[in-house]
């Protein structure tokens, strides 16, 4: 006994460091092969707050720049809505509709690491729940991850752990988008069988085999496209049409039948076995 | 006096992850170069305080910073190796001065600080990138990142600490 007192004592400083390693070491573990840490994030109140303050400072150096994105948007939506075919009067009523949409701001972005993170200034309070997917004018930007009542985390689609349903523009050839955290302005998009016929500058939109985002929101065009390893399949590189580095205004896209897609499909993998 | 370290501590840490978080994680130079400057809080820490205490704060520092970023725990496993490796870093750079009573950082010659800080700032980055990408496979891309990102990071600690340092007599 006394023999492990004086053990303890002598190397207590070395016990310490590797008592502390090994938190952070299993922190680092766990988030790199499941989920990302649900406690350890910057949708936390402390955090949230101080990116919150200064990004409301911040924003005031890109407000004309910002403005001026918007009114293209507008612009874009205004031309659809005034060219329908339809006669009849637009439809209010918000019964029919299957995706809500939550306007929402970025107050902290990231593009440098291999793992983004991107944090917003809606919570739970604002109807934002883990898994929507988050959307710019441009095009795709990445799925919600973690909530606390003011604020969000999202993962970027500039994340190692980011797979997103993608297909080419009118056509029923699917692939996932995945990075390879070489640039921040080029993502991936894997598993495009050989015989697709493919050109440079073809765009790139969400498919339709996802709950979380709707079909044909742009991504980007194809860059670069070359027959993987196996020569089985493509791997082609996209240019996003965002640019990733300068988000600000968001949608987050809320598909009020995903709690039933999900609900059926678990249904059916359980009496399938 | 020793309550006015303290107080100067607090303010260093708190300072030193703001600065780390609001401005430097931002910087994005040529699309990944962020200097990690935080380092300095163990650069300037006192050295006759107690070790326990100052693991403690090197991890609570790391994980500070790890919050804001999205990081997990990577910057605390970092910053908790190099704090606990610092006597041995000094021991290296400073040979046996640093373990008498009145041994000053201030003291020393400008290239025993730079070697010190450096073998700071190396050791910190080659465990944090190690960890991030967490793959031997990518061995280039690692050393290609420590090796630019940690000469970011010693010029940006090297004009901090001249700019706040001590007037010498």
């Amino acid at each position: 006994m006394q023999q492990i007192i004086n053990f303890i004592l002598r190397y207590k400083n070395f016990l310490l460091y590797l008592f502390l390693l090994t938190i952070s070491l299993a922190l680092t573990v766990q988030s790199h092969s499941y989920h990302h840490s649900k406690y350890f994030n910057s949708s936390n109140w402390i955090t949230g707050n101080i990116y919150k303050t200064t990004s409301s400072i911040t924003t005031y150096f890109g407000l004309g720049e910002e403005n001026k994105k918007l009114v293209e948007e507008n612009k874009r939506l205004r031309t659809l809505l005034f060219n329908q075919k339809k006669e009849d009067s637009m439809q209010l009523d918000t019964a029919n509709t299957i995706y809500k949409v939550i306007a929402s701001q970025v107050i902290k972005n990231s593009y440098g690491l291999p793992r983004n993170y991107i944090t917003i200034n809606k919570g739970t309070i604002n109807g934002i729940k883990p898994d929507m997917g988050v959307i710019t004018s441009n095009g795709i930007l990445g799925i919600v991850e973690n909530t606390s009542k003011n604020f969000a985390t999202v993962q970027s689609i500039l994340n190692t752990k980011s797979r997103v349903n993608a297909k080419i523009k009118n056509t029923n050839h699917y692939g996932s988008l995945v990075w390879d955290t070489k640039d921040f302005n080029t993502v991936q998009l894997v598993d495009i069988e050989r015989l697709v016929p493919l050109k440079i500058g073809d765009t790139i939109v969400t498919g339709a085999s996802s709950s979380i985002f709707p079909e044909n929101i742009p991504i980007g065009v194809i860059k670069k496209f070359d027959l993987n390893n196996s020569q089985s399949s493509y791997s082609l590189d996209i240019k996003l049409f965002n640019n990733m580095a300068a988000v600000k205004s968001i949608y987050v896209l809320d598909n009020v039948q995903r709690e039933e897609i999900i609900e059926l499909e678990a249904k059916t993998n359980n009496d399938s076995q | 006096m020793i309550r006015n370290s303290y107080f100067i501590n607090i303010i260093r840490f708190v300072l030193l992850i703001l600065v780390q978080v609001l401005v430097f994680n931002k910087l994005n130079f040529f699309g990944y170069i962020n200097p990690m400057v935080y380092i300095l809080f163990l650069y300037w820490y006192p050295i006759k305080e107690k070790r326990q205490l100052f693991l403690l704060l090197s991890f609570l520092l790391g994980f500070m910073v790890d919050l804001f970023s999205d990081t997990v725990a990577l910057h605390a496993a970092a910053t908790v190796t190099i704090a606990y490796l610092r006597p041995t870093i000094m021991r290296f750079c400073f040979g046996v001065n640093y373990e008498f009573q009145n041994f000053k950082l201030t003291n020393t010659t400008r290239a025993q600080q730079i070697t010190f800080l450096a073998l700071l700032i190396i050791i910190h980055h080659l465990v944090f990138f190690t960890l991030e990408i967490f793959s031997l496979a990518n061995t280039l891309l690692i050393l290609k990142k420590v090796l630019s990102i940690s000469t970011a990071t010693l010029i940006l600690c090297l004009l901090l600490s001249s700019l706040f340092s001590v007037k010498k007599e």
